[in-house]
């Protein structure tokens, strides 16, 4: 059985997003003989072409214009949609991002077609696709499968679906298109960004450490940030930290913030609360560092140390900066 | 001029959660607002405090849904309504979508919609994207905070949170906005509210009162079961160590040994 699949190569300022090649390992994989296709739109994304050839892709549908510089949904979806209607691929695919689950879930809309999204297993049973996603607060896996026709759009929980391998010198047809829509039809303008800085995005990042009530209040992030930068990982907090106004939002980790599935995932002074759990419950491992020991977070933690967060952290950043270099 | 904002209830977080042999869940009989909804429905009777605007407040659901139309009322809403049908028993984001663009048509005069982040329970916000499409209107999502809100302009400028940082949007009337739990503070509901609410009147709207058919609800994608999540093997192994030295250099070394680094 062979099918043939779209996946949507997502970039932020020129800079492919990871979890667009797990998507792009997933389609070879569902494709058997069929064609893999990835869609590169965004303004200067040649360089990107050679890397979508060498993660698995069989062809490239490129679209370089000013008017595709960032995602904007109502562009993208347009010429998602255009495209898919041209070419009725099977299947199409993207990581489950912010925008990524907004362009595939309004295409998806537009052709009345089937959706799945932010799944962490997907097979194909007799061209239908089935997936499994953790639902109710990471309690439960929902399974769930296409019932209708028409191509199947899914979304790929970053870091659920291994990077596939790059095979450098893999080449194949580029295909040029131009936007679906003139910039004057696009009613949403960008006036301005304020980039998160090139700190790692927490649903990217592969290594998290988190703080929580424990740190006590903003300058106790000082040594969280310290570890994160040693071992390039990502800063999380809790709600406790985040509602006391410790830390932005967007770095709360949890049921009302980010789910995250991180390699290693490093707790400090988090009890672990139910709603903080949601957040970081399929991290490969995690380490919880608290001062009390019938915290909750222990009971979830691969390895637990009981002590003051302030002594232990700054330790572990110096062993792993003697270990790590 | 006139402003929806969606809602639903959900099964509190501290549930216990079982499945049983056959692949049903059961999570708990206590149901709470979809908590981002708390914000959604609070930004909109902020929205009519400053504009001269209608509020009305919208699920999709059974009976059991109710409450959280009761708790949009006793808040500020000025109606409710539900949509309903027995063809919608299974339905997926896109049905979803259908029925609710269907309603705000129906409305005639509605500029916003406004949705809470995404539905708890099923930590999915693919029927807010799909409502936007359906409607025709455009969408902005994780809105942080509604900067400038013109109706007569029909503009709209907002503060979003996206994986590349903080965006400031501007955008054209009429929207689908979906908020996060920064753009306010929740309001409760009052006492007054509350009486208010308990004797309002919630329309229930069908499929023929929308001018839908069955075959356009029809569900393309279905959840067929659920399972347990593999169990994570007791509790911590804890690192002991004399100092806090001994400790962290213990533990990156087993990280290094498992090869976790």
């Amino acid at each position: 059985m062979s099918v043939n699949v779209f996946v949507w190569i997502e970039q932020r300022d020129g800079q492919p997003v990871s979890a667009s090649w797990e998507a792009l390992g997933v389609a070879r994989t569902l494709a058997g003989e069929g064609r893999v296709t990835a869609l590169i739109f965004g303004a200067g994304v040649d360089p990107i072409v050679p890397l979508a050839f060498s993660y698995g892709a069989d062809a490239v549908i490129r679209a370089d214009d000013p008017s595709l510089a960032h995602y904007r949904c109502e562009p993208y979806v347009a010429l998602l949609a255009q495209q898919v209607q041209t070419h009725q691929p099977d299947v199409v695919l993207a990581g489950a991002t912010v925008a990524g689950r907004e362009l595939l879930a309004s295409a998806a809309a537009d052709l009345n077609a089937p959706l799945l999204h932010d799944v962490t297993e997907l097979t194909l049973e007799n061209g239908k696709l089935r997936a499994v996603r953790p639902v109710l607060g990471g309690k439960v896996l929902s399974v769930e499968a296409v019932t209708g026709d028409g191509p199947q759009f899914v979304t790929l929980r970053a870091r659920a679906f291994p990077l596939p391998e790059a095979q450098p010198g893999r080449s194949g047809e580029v295909i040029a298109v131009p936007p679906a829509l003139p910039p004057d039809a696009i009613a949403t303008q960008i006036e301005c960004v304020e980039s998160s800085g090139g700190t790692v995005s927490l649903t990217d990042a592969s290594i998290i450490v988190s703080g929580g009530r424990g740190v006590g209040g903003p300058e106790g992030f000082a040594p969280i940030r310290e570890l994160a930068e040693v071992l390039g990982a990502a800063v999380g907090a809790s709600r406790a930290a985040v509602d006391a106004g410790w830390i932005p939002y967007e770095h709360q980790v949890g049921q009302t913030g980010k789910v995250v599935s991180p390699d290693l995932y490093i707790a400090a002074g988090i009890s672990g609360a139910i709603q903080h759990q949601a957040g970081m419950r399929t991290a490969k491992v995690i380490v919880a560092i608290n001062k009390d020991p019938e915290a909750p977070i222990f009971k979830l933690a691969r390895y637990g140390i009981v002590g003051d967060l302030f002594e232990i952290l700054p330790a572990l950043t110096e062993a792993f900066r003697q270990r790590l270099k | 001029m006139h402003v929806v904002v969606l809602t639903k209830m959900t099964p509190d977080t501290e549930a216990t959660v079982t499945v049983n042999a056959s692949g049903q869940v059961h999570w708990g009989d206590k149901l709470v607002i979809n908590p981002w909804d708390e914000y959604a429905i609070t930004e909109a009777v902020l929205i009519k405090g400053a504009h001269n605007v209608q509020v009305t407040v919208m699920t999709v659901g059974p009976e059991a849904q109710s409450e959280a139309l009761k708790h949009g009322l006793a808040i500020g809403c000025d109606q409710a309504v539900r949509l309903w049908d027995s063809a919608l028993e299974k339905h997926d984001s896109l049905a979803y979508a259908t029925v609710v663009a269907a309603a705000i048509r129906k409305l005639g005069d509605v500029d916003l919609v406004l949705f809470g982040k995404e539905m708890a329970d099923l930590a999915t916000d693919q029927h807010i994207f799909q409502t936007a499409r359906k409607l025709g209107w455009n969408m902005l999502g994780f809105v942080a905070k509604i900067e400038a809100l013109d109706f007569a302009a029909r503009t709209v400028r907002v503060r979003r949170l996206t994986d590349r940082g903080a965006e400031v949007v501007a955008s054209r009337l009429p929207a689908v906005i979906s908020v996060l739990k920064d753009i306010n503070e929740p309001k409760y509901p009052t006492f007054i509210g509350i009486r208010k609410a308990a004797k309002a009147e919630v329309p229930v709207w069908g499929l023929a009162d929308l001018g839908l058919s069955a075959a356009e609800v029809a569900p393309r994608a279905q959840v067929l079961g659920y399972r347990e999540l593999p169990k994570r093997e007791g509790s911590a192994e804890i690192i002991e160590g004399a100092t806090a030295q001994e400790k962290a250099e213990k533990l990156v070394a087993r990280l290094l040994e498992e090869k976790i680094l």
